[in-house]
């Protein structure tokens, strides 16, 4: 490592009663990737944005290149070299690529833009990085990764030469991210010095030069990735050991939900074709993709929020047509859906409000609601469950990520499913996290509950999952047995080529 | 058929189409302004109002016709100041607030009015602007009489309405404002402070509804009613929508209703034995329909009505 361009000497914050930055030092050198590590709430995205001058620090100073950068002053930060790539994009839908990039970047009372300047420097800037994207698309007609490229461009327009990236792979792909990272470290060896923020194992040791570990606002650790591994980063960051737990052999039962033949168009688009799959008691079902396969539309019309075009759908052997919202949660079928924020939960409601939404017949008495039996039955999901942060009749806007998907687990859990579908349930959830909701999956799989797994994330998908099919542009692979799989296998499945699943296993 | 003919070969409704817009442009262009920063102002009605009552005041009292507008200027600014107090700083309900500036604004032009000049048979009257004779364009045939017989604040409130689609497209205030209705926070990290942009758009949109209101004083009559202005700030609010928060489209916009309007007027005249209530309506229910046949397509400013709070999401 060279001489330092980064500084964080001592900074602390403090929000109410949580100490959320305690006495934080930290360096960064030129042309050196930095991963800060640590679970949702160690206070990640307090010191950088204190870096960035959105915050204020109580204590401690942020020198670059050996100045000291006033506190509070995002102009000062982007002045200095600083460039921030914010989790929830800071970009204009409405607005051009170009547009966004140029904002704020030109004197305010200039009579006019120097458009075409602008352009050439983005242009030159996007080419030198290999961030390709059109100058004059409207951001709102862009994919995710897209969008994100925007952002990082719009920070290197700024003649950022420090880069901090928050969970810059939450919202991406898994090809996206890759790509991502690749380009990272292009940026590395261009001489730009850059800090992710994450809470994946996978991507830190892949990346970084250098992991510095956060837990509860303190700095834990810091390890050169070349001298550590994954378990010793998962206990530092967690505390403690955390065991994602193992799927034990069963004997599934009969066949509960199944689909042949099924088809979707959305707007003359044809989202699936020809799906099949058989679902049975007792097992988990994995459909492992990359995300914008056919996942949504396929968890959808499971879920009752989608008529299918064409094909069979038979519940516990018997046909059955278009299926409801309603007809789906008498039916029996739990659900955890992918958009947790926007299909799962209303954040501005409280907690006990969405445990009973979906069966608010049963906790209504003469047309009014049962307010004591649903703040029961949320009391009795945040205990079981173990949801954190909130009681009965707090927002669950206020919940964090993974206690919001404790709860959505919960409130279907206790019900007792016989058959759950789970789309994406640990994305974005920190270790912890992770472990209690597969945990819980792996419960309800013993009681006998049929869950179709839906999951890009392989790793997940091999330690749940008795079967595995791949979803590819719409179709459905055969079925593979979780004895015969491999990361290779899977990676061909998801990939379209099924020439090796044996045509023996697809029946049925 | 020939009825219509006639009406549309009748220098008079070109001329009476850019008069009756000309209100209708500097308050849509007002009204843009602000929710393309982010702020729906709903004291547009109110603000014209008073703008009507103190130009025509100030006129009433010896200054002369400019001076008129921009008394009527500053205290649109000054009721700019107010809404921004209410949405920006305190954050509060942008539709409430608005509505607030209204009738506040409405009711205080009358005390106002009432206070300097008392109950009379016939309402003292000003000498409004006269149309400009401008050499060689005002003496052609038709094309003379129809478009060139305007007084000064219409050919203002075209020049008006190009600017400012020169200042909202093509200057980095332009780009700033832009970026402060569609994601303050974008506009914050950046360095722009989205706080200052909404108080600029706002007063200077506010001004300009109130320089709308001063047109129907000091040139369309020349006299003062507590109710003149009739609804025309709700229609802004719909141009703007219709125009789909785009100066050039909005000028359009209002051209188009004065149109209907114009042409509703007349067509009463000729016309026998259909109330004329029903020609009265038309205009509206032209401007329903338009209004559904554009906004399905139009791009909303996405932080309309957000009001920015630093440090939240």
């Amino acid at each position: 490592m060279t001489t330092p361009v980064l500084d964080i000497i001592g900074v602390s914050k403090r929000f109410g009663d949580t100490l959320a930055n305690d006495g934080i030092s930290m360096s960064l050198g030129k042309g050196e990737i930095v991963a800060l590590l640590g679970e949702n709430g160690a206070g990640k995205t307090t010191l950088m944005s204190i870096l960035f001058g959105h915050y204020v620090p109580d204590d401690g100073q942020i020198r670059i290149d050996g100045e000291e950068l006033p506190p509070g002053k995002p102009r000062a930060a982007i002045g200095a070299g600083v460039g921030m790539v914010h989790q929830h994009f800071s970009l204009a839908s409405n607005l051009t690529v170009l547009e966004n990039v140029m904002t704020g970047t030109e004197q305010l009372w200039k009579l006019w833009s120097a458009t075409q300047q602008a352009r050439r420097k983005l242009v030159r800037i996007a080419e030198r990085f290999g961030l390709k994207v059109d100058p004059d698309a409207r951001l709102g007609d862009l994919s995710v990764g897209e969008q994100q490229r925007v952002e990082i461009l719009k920070a290197l327009y700024n003649d950022a030469r420090i880069l901090i990236l928050d969970e810059p792979t939450a919202v991406l792909t898994n090809i996206e991210a890759e790509r991502l990272f690749a380009t990272l470290k292009d940026m590395a060896r261009q001489g730009l010095s850059l800090i992710f923020i994450s809470h994946k194992l996978d991507e830190v040791m892949a990346t970084a030069h250098r992991i510095v570990v956060l837990r509860g606002g303190k700095v834990v650790a810091e390890r050169k990735a070349s001298e550590s591994n994954k378990a010793e980063l998962a206990e530092l960051m967690v505390g403690r050991r955390v065991m994602r737990p193992v799927r034990e052999p069963s004997t599934p039962g009969a066949v509960v939900l199944e689909v042949r033949d099924l088809g979707v168009r959305i707007g003359g688009v044809e989202r699936l074709k020809d799906i099949g799959f058989a679902l049975r008691e007792g097992e988990v079902l994995g459909i492992i993709g990359v995300s914008g396969n056919g996942q949504v539309p396929l968890a959808r019309v499971l879920s009752g929020t989608l008529a299918r075009t064409s094909g069979e759908l038979l519940l516990y052997g018997e046909a059955v047509g278009h299926l409801s919202v309603g007809d789906v949660v008498d039916a029996g079928i739990g659900r955890v859906p992918e958009d947790r924020n926007g299909e799962g939960v209303i954040g501005e409601m409280s907690i006990w409000e969405n445990a009973v939404l979906e069966r608010l017949p049963a906790y209504s008495h003469n047309g009014l609601v049962d307010r004591k039996a649903g703040m029961a039955f949320a009391r009795s999901i945040i205990d079981a469950f173990d949801v954190r942060g909130g009681t009965p009749a707090s927002r669950t806007r206020l919940l964090s990520g993974g206690n919001m998907q404790k709860l959505i687990l919960g409130r279907n859990l206790s019900h007792r499913p016989r058959i759950l579908i789970a789309a994406q349930p640990a994305r974005g959830l920190d270790e912890g996290a992770v472990a209690a909701v597969h945990t819980r999956i792996l419960e309800a799989r013993k009681a006998g509950t049929a869950v179709l797994l839906i999951s890009e994330d392989l790793d997940e998908v091999i330690s749940l999952a008795d079967r595995i099919q791949a979803i590819v542009g719409g179709r459905l692979s055969p079925p593979l047995d979780a004895g015969r799989v491999d990361a290779r296998r899977l990676g061909l499945m998801m990939s379209g080529d099924w020439s090796h699943v044996a045509e023996a296993a697809h029946a049925p | 058929m020939s009825v219509v003919f006639d009406i549309l070969a009748s220098a008079g409704l070109w001329a009476a189409i850019l008069r009756i817009a000309t209100p209708l442009i500097f308050g849509t262009l007002g009204a843009l302004l602000c929710e393309r920063a982010g702020v729906l102002n709903l004291g547009i009605e109110g603000i014209m109002t008073f703008g009507a009552m103190i130009g025509w005041l100030a006129v009433f009292h010896g200054a002369d016709l400019w001076t008129g507008v921009l008394v009527a200027a500053i205290s649109g600014a000054l009721f700019g100041v107010l809404h921004s107090l209410l949405t920006v700083t305190l954050g509060l309900s942008q539709h409430v607030s608005g509505l607030g500036v209204t009738l506040f604004a409405s009711s205080f032009s009358y005390y106002v009015f009432r206070l300097v000049v008392p109950v009379a048979g016939t309402p003292p009257t000003v000498m409004p602007f006269q149309p400009i004779d401008i050499p060689a364009l005002s003496s052609l045939p038709f094309i003379g009489p129809a478009f060139f017989t305007q007084t000064a604040p219409t050919y203002l409130a075209i020049v008006v309405a190009l600017i400012m689609a020169y200042i909202i497209f093509r200057t980095p205030v332009g780009l700033a404002i832009r970026m402060t209705g569609e994601n303050p926070h974008a506009a914050e990290a950046q360095g722009v402070n989205p706080m200052k942009v909404r108080y600029g758009a706002v007063i200077v949109g506010s001004a300009l509804m109130a320089v709308g209101g001063a047109f129907l004083t000091l040139s369309a009559f020349n006299s003062f009613f507590p109710t003149m202005v009739q609804g025309r700030g709700w229609i802004c609010i719909a141009l703007v929508v219709f125009a789909s928060w785009r100066p050039g489209r909005a000028l359009f916009g209002a051209l188009l209703f004065a149109f209907f309007d114009a042409f509703q007027l007349r067509l009463q005249t000729v016309v026998e034995g259909v109330p004329y209530q029903i020609f009265l309506m038309t205009p509206y229910i032209l401007s329903i329909f338009a209004l559904a046949l554009m906004a399905r397509r139009a791009r909303v400013p996405q932080a309309l009505m957000q009001p920015y709070r630093r440090g939240e999401r």
